[in-house]
């Protein structure tokens, strides 16, 4: 297989005393889709967040290309730049507009001109069709054109590995589709992404491998055939089953 | 009325230098300990509490005659003008503190977390993101307090200060002349307050147009 680009290694995550992640660990390949799924409070956003230092953790460690992801550390601004991440609630800063919103890190922190900043942000929100709005200001966008912003923002840093915690989960349902549809534009161009979802048939679409977590820990792997089609634990298929309806036999209760 | 407009204008001036030197210094203070009681800074956040709540329950001026009278019993002597700025200041400040701390507060963390993983160090996240937007939602409990802190400088007549409060009264107990003296002094309040009052509420209006509301 590839090269690891990040190593989670036997990480324990506490809050007080509510065990949230026990003695995980796991490998993201370069060029690989990694899509985490499990019932709500497994742990995932946890996880995610562990990846690029948000969150600290009480035991193991996580390395990005053998250099500790751990926030106390001078050199997390470097592994930041390089493990980007896009959040639930996309978190556009309200006070810029989408240009600079997208610009302001490149300049500020890798230091580029702003000319060559702008043109290059042009360029993405060119390609995710949003280039009409690079003056308007986060709140006259839908939630679906913010996302989008959103993860061009992350793009636009030039990370090796991005993060996707539940990025359509606060989406109307027909946003959700523009949204994935970038994504699975970034998987086509061989990408590196941990995925975070609860859309089961784009995590089926766009996956390389499956993780399964359950309280804190990973429950199954695999495939995404495997995973979706025959998974082995009771638990994957329980939790499978919660997406699929069977049809209602009406009047058959009466 | 004329003949007094000099006095009247030259206590303003007065009252203004001493009035915006004060709102200054209160703004510094009041940024600085805002600070010191977001980020938990031991020792400093009890002291700043101390202190606020120290200002804030005590009347302007019995903190002036402290100051202007008590302090030279200790030994410590300083000037009406000088007693007035710093007593602006400090009360200004502690009001001030509370204004901008909340401001602070109203951004919620994973703002800072969405700037922090685009590799930007904890100063550049506070610079550029939590305090423009922790400034703009300050930004009308600022501008009352400005003028809350204008109006204030009405006590420092009792510091025996030549401001406008001063003139007025000195020209009823010397002339009689109630009616007019009071009329000028309302007038000339005015002068200073209501474009304070005017320009506050425009740029409340520009901010709330800026594009601000996630």
């Amino acid at each position: 297989m590839s090269e690891v680009l990040i190593n989670v290694d036997h990480i324990v995550k506490r809050y007080d005393n509510n065990t949230v992640l026990n003695d995980l660990s796991l490998q993201v390949h370069k060029g690989e889709v990694l899509v985490v799924v499990g019932p709500s409070g497994c742990g995932k956003s946890t996880l995610l967040r562990t990846m690029n230092g948000l969150e600290p953790i009480q035991d193991g460690q996580i390395t990005y290309r053998d250099k500790k992801v751990d926030a106390k550390n001078k050199d997390i601004t470097e592994i930041r730049q390089k493990v980007g991440m896009v959040f639930q609630s996309y978190e556009l800063f309200p006070h810029m507009s989408i240009l600079d919103n997208i610009t302001l890190s490149p300049i500020l922190v890798q230091k580029k001109e702003r000319k060559e900043a702008e043109k290059e942000a042009e360029d993405l929100l060119r390609r995710v069709g949003l280039i009409d709005k690079k003056d308007a200001y986060p709140r006259q966008l839908s939630g679906g054109q913010k996302q989008r912003v959103a993860i061009v923002r992350a793009l636009a840093m030039h990370p090796e590995v991005l993060l996707f915690d539940e990025v359509t989960a606060a989406l109307d349902p027909e946003m959700v589709r523009e949204v994935l549809d970038v994504i699975l534009e970034l998987a086509k161009q061989g990408s590196t992404m941990v995925i975070v979802t609860h859309e089961m048939n784009f995590a089926k679409a766009v996956a390389d491998r499956v993780i399964f977590l359950d309280k804190g820990n990973i429950v199954e792997e695999g495939s995404p055939f495997d995973f979706f089609e025959d998974p082995k634990t009771e638990r994957a298929k329980k939790f499978l089953q919660t997406f699929t309806f069977d049809k209602v036999d009406k009047g058959a209760g009466i | 009325m004329q003949e007094y407009l000099p006095l009247f204008t030259k206590a303003m001036w007065l009252t203004l230098r001493i009035g915006w030197m004060g709102i200054l210094l209160s703004i510094v203070i009041g940024l600085v300990t805002a600070l010191i009681r977001h980020f938990n800074v031991p020792v400093l956040k009890q002291i700043t509490g101390i202190y606020i709540e120290l200002f804030r329950n005590t009347p302007l001026l019995v903190q002036l005659f402290f100051m202007y009278y008590g302090l030279p019993r200790l030994g410590v002597s300083i000037s009406a003008e000088a007693c007035g700025v710093l007593g602006l200041a400090l009360l200004g400040g502690a009001y001030m503190a509370e204004v901008f701390r909340s401001g602070l507060e109203s951004i919620e963390p994973i703002q800072s977390e969405s700037a922090l993983s685009l590799g930007m160090n904890h100063a550049q996240v506070m610079r550029h993101i939590i305090l423009p937007q922790a400034v703009s939602t300050s930004v009308p409990a600022f501008i009352a307090n400005i003028i809350f802190l204008l109006k204030e400088t009405s006590v420092f007549s009792a510091i025996s200060l030549m401001d406008l409060m001063f003139t007025a009264k000195d020209l009823i107990g010397l002339y009689y002349k109630t009616i007019e003296s009071l009329t000028l002094l309302v007038i000339f309040y005015l002068i200073i307050l209501l474009p304070v009052s005017i320009i506050g509420s425009i740029i409340e209006r520009r901010m709330r147009y800026a594009g601000f509301g996630a």
